[in-house]
């Protein structure tokens, strides 16, 4: 089965000209569409539905730039998403699915942040507690999107102009910088949650 | 390749509507009267069942066998609606998974009395083109999930109607729109309905119709806004009336005849106040005549927090859409509730521009529908529509997280591998619950369905990979797979649906369809000419109470009289002597009327006269 970038007639690379990208996606929209297979025969109807669906799979993951990057690591090998997780229906002593761990570098600094949090769940917040943990939140906003800009920008561009033996490196620098912006959402997450006194919702 | 029509089946009213070939263009087919709207209601009487207009028109009179919006309770649980159920004056049940109503002797599900209505429409559009119609695209609320999708497609089946695609309305609006060049760039569409809610954000460009985002509250709409006017009323006529209510021994909010009334007198004067300043509204009651001038502004402050629930929807789809309120080119109204100046004016404030409808909102919907059955029928072939799925779409995995394999405003179809394991050693069945919405918690989200894999061979806990696969059609409606990989082995999977009929349900209900027939033409003509009859009795003798002593002994009498006549000819099956004889009575009480309005209005305004101050009707 072709990858998405094959599926859109492009090379593997992360620059991709979004114009273009969409342009073919219409295109390949008309030719796939079940709209326009209604009268074919089962097989074909079928065909013309799984087809689709992949063209509007490997549009999604290839139209946003860090999407992209998520795509490219899974395609060559090493998950980022890791498994979906583990069943439920027995009870078991493995521990649940965890949050995303924090990476190294920011571990000491994300200690206190995470106290703050638990306070926060613990009872309600006096006004001291809401102006630190807003402060902290938007620090971490800033944070992410400087990684992110790093990620669909610097670190993006030297995968591209990596040549084959150095691609692991640039592959391994995309996936730490990933790990630490889906950190830092999970932060930014419960944050805002902590604030607006709302329950968690599901993460993608 | 068939004729395909489009229907909109919406909460207060349906329309079935095709696509001119001549002339290109989508059309709404109107009944034998004219009419174009369907009233989504049905009647049960000893009779038989009524649709649409004679269904309304018993509401109030047979209040507990006659079914309205039953929209907001297809492909629900008990839990999801019991709290509004007060409000229904027929008797909702909780079934199993799905609720069921006990509506004139027996009990129906929520899908087979959308499907009387979907009946009512293939009817209309068979008498129009005067040939079978076998299949229709049928739209619901873009933020329906999965099992009310189903629901929607099952009344389909009860209907014998094949509904080949189920399209969301505000897209649906937006093809129609599209095919009179009217929505280019990117669009928002508010769809603000009789009980639902839609926002969607849209690219048109090249005709093809690509959603960005959808957001919207499957609870919210028309009948909320009748709803809390009716409760501010109920508690107006209670502080001003308490003496005679209290001497009478009446208790309104108990009494199912006069909530429906008031319900709508309540909606029809919401319906005034969209055009003008201020209305009256005159409601006879038992024993007094309620009267009072309504402002729009009071109405307003009524319905402010109702409309403001809808901007947070608006203000999610933006987000999920990447963009901001500017870069929206052009706003659309879709949906009778847009009438409401409040509802354009705060939709106004939030887009920053003035908000179009060109095209009828109340029809929108089923032309865009009629649009899309033409694009699958083959007779347009330069447009097409990439819609999304509203909700997140995963499986609850240990400890109750859901894990999501698809998200939420993923353009459709669309399909999702996942790889699980199990959490047990020697564990040979595993449990696959499948969840929708937004929640981190399985149980907070909608529960769609539960499998059971079996066959797996025994292995230590994490070892098996079981490959989940989600397949969303074009329908929007999920298809679930799940294989254990490692051994490649074969698996069972057995679906059981949380809130859906199962087919064998839906094979009984076809059945049951044909036993409990709609009545045939002429009893329908007669149910309707007695229910016109009941009607006009119903407000004479009111009336006679109320304001008897103003007429001449004489001109009494004639009125007793004709009230007699008519009661007399009410029980036999003679139509014409029905009608004949409801005239008599109309024409035997025009001066009652005049007479009675004078003096209600005397009573609450004065010395002033009814022409001085009523309304055009």
């Amino acid at each position: 089965m072709s990858d998405f970038f094959e599926i859109f007639g492009l090379e593997r690379r992360l620059a991709i000209d979004g114009a273009a990208l969409q342009q073919r996606f219409y295109e390949l929209s008309r030719q796939w569409h079940p709209d326009f297979h209604g009268s074919a025969s089962p097989d074909a109807q079928a065909r013309a539905l799984e087809e689709s669906a992949r063209v509007n799979a490997a549009y999604r993951a290839l139209r946003d730039p860090l999407a992209r990057v998520e795509y490219l690591i899974r395609l060559t090998g090493g998950e980022t998403r890791g498994e979906g997780g583990t069943l439920p229906g027995f009870p078991s002593n493995k521990d649940a699915p965890s949050k995303p761990k924090a990476p190294p570098a920011l571990l000491a600094e994300m200690f206190e942040i995470q106290e703050a949090l638990e306070e926060a769940k613990a009872g309600p917040l006096d006004d001291a507690a809401r102006a630190t943990l807003t402060e902290q939140r938007e620090g971490l906003e800033a944070r992410m999107a400087e990684t992110e800009a790093r990620i669909i920008g610097p670190l993006s561009q030297a995968w591209d102009a990596a040549p084959p033996p150095e691609r692991p490196a640039a592959l391994n620098a995309l996936k730490e910088a990933l790990a630490t912006r889906a950190y830092l959402r999970t932060v930014v997450d419960d944050l805002g949650a902590a604030l607006e006194g709302r329950e968690q919702e599901a993460r993608h | 390749m068939a004729r395909i029509v489009g229907i909109d089946l919406g909460t207060t009213n349906s329309l079935v509507a095709y696509v001119d070939e001549r002339t290109g263009l989508p059309v709404v087919i109107a009944d034998a009267d004219g009419r174009r709207l369907l009233p989504s209601i049905v009647g049960f009487t000893p009779e038989g069942l009524v649709v649409g207009e004679a269904a309304r028109r018993q509401l109030a009179r047979r209040p507990a066998d006659t079914v309205y919006s039953v929209k907001r309770l297809m492909g629900r649980g008990w839990d999801d609606v019991k709290d509004e159920l007060r409000y229904f004056p027929f008797k909702v049940l909780a079934g199993e998974g799905v609720v069921k109503l006990a509506v004139g002797g027996r009990e129906v599900t929520p899908p087979e009395v959308s499907a009387i209505v979907l009946r009512a429409l293939k009817e209309r559009a068979e008498a129009h083109f005067g040939e079978p119609i076998e299949k229709a695209v049928v739209t619901v609320p873009a933020y329906f999930n999965d099992s009310q999708r189903q629901a929607t497609k099952d009344a389909g089946r009860i209907a014998g109607l094949d509904v080949v695609r189920i399209v969301n309305e505000p897209t649906a609006a937006s093809l129609a729109y599209g095919l009179h060049r009217l929505g280019q760039g990117v669009i928002a569409v508010y769809d603000l309905g009789g009980g639902t809610f839609d926002i969607s954000i849209l690219r048109v460009k090249d005709g093809i119709f690509e959603v960005l985002a959808t957001n919207g509250d499957t609870h919210l709409g028309g009948d909320d806004f009748d709803r809390v006017l009716l409760l501010w009323l109920l508690e107006d006529i209670q502080a001003r009336h308490h003496a005679q209510l209290d001497r009478d021994c009446i208790d309104l909010a108990n009494d199912n005849e006069v909530m429906q009334e008031l319900r709508l007198a309540a909606e029809a004067a919401k319906i005034r106040l969209s055009a003008e300043e201020r209305t009256t509204l005159t409601l006879p009651l038992a024993g007094f005549t309620y009267h009072r001038m309504i402002t729009r502004t009071e109405v307003e402050r009524l319905l402010e927090p109702l409309v403001a629930r809808t901007l947070g929807p608006c203000r999610k789809a933006l987000a999920d859409a990447g963009l901001t309120p500017n870069e929206i080119d052009q706003v659309v109204l879709v949906g009778g509730s847009t009438r409401v100046p409040l509802v354009r004016r705060r939709v106004q404030e939030l887009f920053g521009k003035a908000p179009h409808s060109q095209l009828n909102p109340d029809e929108v919907v089923a032309l865009g529908a009629a649009v899309q059955a033409q694009i699958l029928a083959g007779g347009i072939k330069d447009m097409l529509l990439l819609d999304v799925t509203p909700l997140s779409l995963g499986i609850e995995t240990l400890g109750g997280i859901v894990s999501i394999l698809i998200p939420r405003n993923t353009t459709i179809p669309t399909s999702a591998r996942e790889m699980f394991t199990t959490s047990v050693d020697g564990q040979t069945v595993v449990d696959l619950h499948v969840v929708q919405g937004e929640r981190e918690l399985a149980k907070d989200n909608r529960s769609l369905a539960r499998f059971e894999l079996r066959g797996v061979d025994p292995m230590p806990a994490g070892m098996p990979k079981i490959e989940v696969t989600f397949l969303i059609d074009a329908n929007g409606i999920l298809q679930v797979q799940a294989k254990e990989q490692r051994t490649g082995k074969a698996a069972s999977i057995e679906v059981k649906p949380t809130y859906g009929l199962s087919d064998a349900d839906v094979e009984r209900m076809v059945e049951d369809s044909f036993t409990y027939a709609e009545a045939d033409v002429e009893t329908r003509l007669l149910i309707e000419t007695r229910n016109e009859a009941d009607t006009v009795l119903t407000h004479v003798a009111r009336a006679l109470r109320q304001a008897g002593p103003l007429l001449a002994t004489e001109e009494r009498q004639g009125i007793e009289a004709a009230v007699a006549a008519l009661r007399a000819a009410r029980e036999g099956a003679d139509r014409d002597a029905i009608r004949e004889r409801t005239t008599d009575l109309n024409h035997a009480t025009e001066h009652l009327a005049e007479a009675m309005m004078d003096a209600a209005l005397k009573g609450a305004l004065g010395t002033k006269r009814a022409d001085e101050i009523m309304e055009k009707p």
